[in-house]
C-alpha cells in the first residue's frame, strides 16, 4: 500500500492530496492536464519537494523529518519523452542505473528480451533510435534498476499512433509478467481502459475519485463516464473459436460476447472495453437483429447528459455493468425507469489485450 | 630574419606557461562550482553574481590590478591574511601574479562552462536521479561528458587570455625576471630598449600561439549549428 499525502502550493496551482494507492498491478492517475497528475508522480519520486507524508508498504520515504532524495528511492521512473543520455551507448544508457541499483534481481539479459531490445543494443547512439524505440530503451533502464515500484508519466504522450502501438505490448507484458506495482500518468482514457487495473481521478490538484478500474468507470457521478469514448470493461476468457465464422465466443461473470477472431488461445484471459455510445437498449428481446451480442439487463441508474443524451447505467450481473448513451427521446418513448428489465445490444466491442 | 631567443626570452616563455597552466588548473576547479550555480541557481543574487564575474572583460587591466595591489598590500585584507599566515606579501611575486590572474580570467572561464551547463536539460539530471545517482555521481558521469565541449573552450581561453594579458602584470608584478616576467612584458622591455628584432621574435611568436589556439577552439568546437 501507497500513503502519499501531498500539499504543494505553486503560483497557478494547488496539489493538496490524501491518498491510499495500491502497492500492486498498474494504478492510473487519470485527470486532465493541470490536475496535477504528474506533479503528484514527481512528489512520490522525490523530483518535487512537497509537505507531506510518503510511505510505500510500511516504509516512510518522507515525513516532516525525513526527505528521502530521488536517488535513494528504489523506484523507476519513465518519463513523457525519451531522456535517454546522449553520450552514452544504448547499453551504456541501459546499464546505467544497473550499475547503480543496490538490488539486481532484473538482468539487463532479460528485459533486453522482454522489449525486444537485442536489435537495438548493437545501434550506438540514442539519435540513431526512433522515439517508440527509444522509450522502449527508457522503460528498460528504469526496470534494471530492480525498482520496488515503476512511475510513467504518459509515457507514450510524445509517440505517434504506430509507436504507441508498438509499445502498449509491451507495458501489458510488464503487467503480467513482471510483479511489479505501476503507477502510470494518462490523459488518455482508452490507454487508462486498456492498462489499468485501478483508477484514481484527479481534478484542480485534488483526488475526486479512486477504486478498481471497472467500478470506477462505470460511476455516473465520475467525469470518465461523460467522455465521448465512455464506456465499461469486461475481464472475459476467451471460450471458443469459430473457424467457419471466424469468430470468437469470450465469456465473463454474467454471459458472453462474439467478437471477430482473437489470436488467443482459448483460456487466455482478455479485456474488453465496450463503449456507451456502442450500446442500445430494447425493451423486449430484439428479433430478426444483425447485432450478435444481446444481453439481459437490469437498468440501475439513469443521468440526463446535455440537452439532447441520457446515460443509462445497467445491471448485467452482479459483477458486470454497462453503460448506454442513447436520446432523451427514446428514455421516453421506452419508458424507461429503474429497474426496468431490457435488454442491451452491443454493436461493438474494442478489444485490447 | 634571423633572431634567436636569448636566455632571458626563453625564460619568459617558460614563465608564461607555467603561469598560464597554474592559472587554468585554478580557474577549472573554482570556475565550475560558480559557473553550475550561475547556471541552474534561481536566486535573486544571480544577476548580481554574473555581473561581478564579467567586470573583467570591460574593466582595464589597470582597474582590477590597482585595487588587487591594494588588498594584497600590508594593509589590505588579502594582504592581512597572507601576512598572518606567514607567508608575507604577495605583489611582485608569482603567487601575486596567479591570483591576479584567476580575477582576470575568471569570465573566460566561467562563460563557456555557465552556456554549457545551461544547455543540460533539467530532465537529464532528473533522470540520472531516478537511476540512483547521486548529485556527485551525475557531475561525474552525465555533466562532466555533455559539458565537454565547455571545458575544453574554458580551458583553452583561460590559458590563452593569461598568456596574452599584460596590464595587470605591471600592476601586480613588475618586472622581475624569473619571477613575474612573462612574455607580454619581456616584448616591452624589448621595444623600450629599441630591440625591434627581439620584439618581433616574441611577439610573432605570440601571435602564431593565439591564431593556433583560436583555430582549434573554432574548428573542433564550434559554437554554431551541431553537425
Amino acid at each position: 500500500m501507497i500513503h502519499a499525502r501531498f500539499q504543494l502550493e505553486r503560483a497557478d496551482f494547488t496539489l493538496d492530496v490524501d491518498t491510499q494507492l495500491p502497492a500492486q498491478g498498474i494504478t492510473a492517475l487519470f485527470g486532465p492536464s493541470g490536475s496535477g497528475k504528474t506533479t503528484l508522480l514527481r512528489c512520490i519520486a522525490g523530483l518535487e519537494r512537497a509537505a507531506g507524508l510518503l510511505q510505500v508498504n510500511g516504509e516512510t520515504w518522507q515525513d516532516e523529518t525525513t526527505f528521502l532524495p530521488a536517488h535513494r528511492r528504489p523506484l523507476g521512473y519513465v518519463f513523457q519523452e525519451s531522456s535517454l543520455f546522449p553520450h552514452l551507448s544504448i547499453r551504456a544508457n541501459l546499464e546505467y542505473g544497473y550499475k547503480r541499483a543496490a538490488d539486481r534481481r532484473v538482468q539487463p539479459e532479460q528485459v533486453i528480451e522482454w522489449l525486444g531490445l537485442d536489435k537495438l543494443i548493437d545501434r550506438r547512439y540514442p539519435d540513431q533510435l526512433s522515439g517508440g524505440e527509444r522509450q522502449r530503451v527508457a522503460i528498460g533502464r528504469a526496470l534494471l534498476t530492480s525498482p520496488r515500484i515503476l512511475l510513467m508519466d504518459e509515457p507514450l504522450s510524445s509517440l505517434d499512433t504506430a509507436s504507441r502501438q508498438e509499445i502498449l505490448p509491451f507495458l501489458e507484458r510488464l503487467h503480467r509478467e513482471l510483479k511489479i506495482p505501476v503507477i502510470y500518468v494518462s490523459h488518455a482514457l482508452d490507454e487508462v481502459a486498456r492498462l489499468a487495473d485501478h483508477l484514481v481521478l484527479l481534478q484542480q490538484g485534488r483526488v475526486i475519485a479512486g477504486g478498481a478500474l471497472g467500478p470506477t468507470l462505470s460511476r455516473l457521478d465520475l467525469p470518465t463516464a461523460h467522455f465521448d469514448d465512455a464506456g465499461v470493461v469486461i475481464e472475459a476468457v476467451v471460450a471458443h473459436h469459430d473457424d467457419a465464422y471466424h469468430l470468437t465466443k469470450l465469456e465473463f461473470t454474467g454471459g458472453n460476447l462474439w467478437v471477430g477472431r482473437v489470436n488467443q488461445t482459448t483460456g487466455s484471459q482478455v479485456r474488453a472495453r465496450v463503449l456507451a455510445r456502442d450500446v442500445s437498449i430494447a425493451t423486449v428481446m430484439p428479433q430478426g437483429s444483425s447485432i450478435s451480442n444481446i444481453l439481459p439487463a437490469n437498468i440501475s441508474e439513469i443521468q440526463d447528459e446535455g440537452p439532447d443524451k441520457v446515460l443509462v447505467r445497467m445491471t448485467i450481473s452482479d459483477k458486470q455493468v454497462l453503460l448506454s448513451r442513447i436520446t432523451r427521446r427514446s428514455r421516453d418513448l421506452l419508458c424507461l425507469t429503474i429497474g426496468m428489465e431490457v435488454f442491451a445490444q452491443v454493436k461493438s466491442v474494442v478489444l485490447t489485450t | 630574419m634571423e633572431y634567436s631567443l636569448s636566455p632571458a626570452d626563453l625564460s619568459a616563455i617558460w614563465l608564461t606557461l607555467k603561469l598560464a597552466t597554474v592559472v587554468t588548473f585554478i580557474l577549472l576547479l573554482i570556475g565550475t562550482p560558480i559557473a553550475w550555480w550561475l547556471a541552474r541557481t534561481g536566486s535573486r543574487w544571480r544577476g548580481a553574481a554574473g555581473a561581478l564575474v564579467a567586470l573583467p572583460i570591460v574593466l582595464p587591466p589597470t582597474v582590477i590590478g590597482f585595487y588587487l595591489l591594494l588588498a594584497m598590500g600590508p594593509n589590505g585584507l588579502i594582504g592581512q591574511l597572507t601576512q598572518s599566515l606567514g607567508v608575507g606579501l604577495l605583489p611582485f611575486t608569482f603567487a601575486g601574479l596567479v591570483i591576479a590572474s584567476v580575477f582576470y580570467s575568471l569570465p573566460f572561464v566561467v562563460q563557456p562552462l555557465q552556456n554549457a551547463f545551461e544547455s543540460i536539460p533539467e530532465r537529464v539530471l532528473e533522470t540520472a536521479a531516478t537511476l540512483r545517482a547521486s548529485k556527485p555521481d551525475t557531475f561525474f558521469s552525465v555533466v562532466l561528458p555533455l559539458a565537454k565541449r565547455g571545458f575544453i573552450s574554458a580551458a583553452v581561453l583561460g590559458f590563452a587570455h593569461t598568456v596574452g594579458e599584460f596590464g595587470i602584470v605591471l600592476m601586480i608584478g613588475g618586472n622581475i625576471p624569473e619571477q613575474t616576467r612573462v612574455v607580454s612584458v619581456q616584448i616591452y622591455d624589448h621595444v623600450e630598449a629599441m630591440e625591434y628584432a627581439a620584439a618581433h621574435g616574441l611577439s610573432a611568436g605570440m601571435l602564431a600561439f593565439s591564431f593556433a589556439v583560436l583555430l582549434l577552439l573554432y574548428t573542433f568546437n564550434p559554437t554554431g549549428k551541431r553537425k
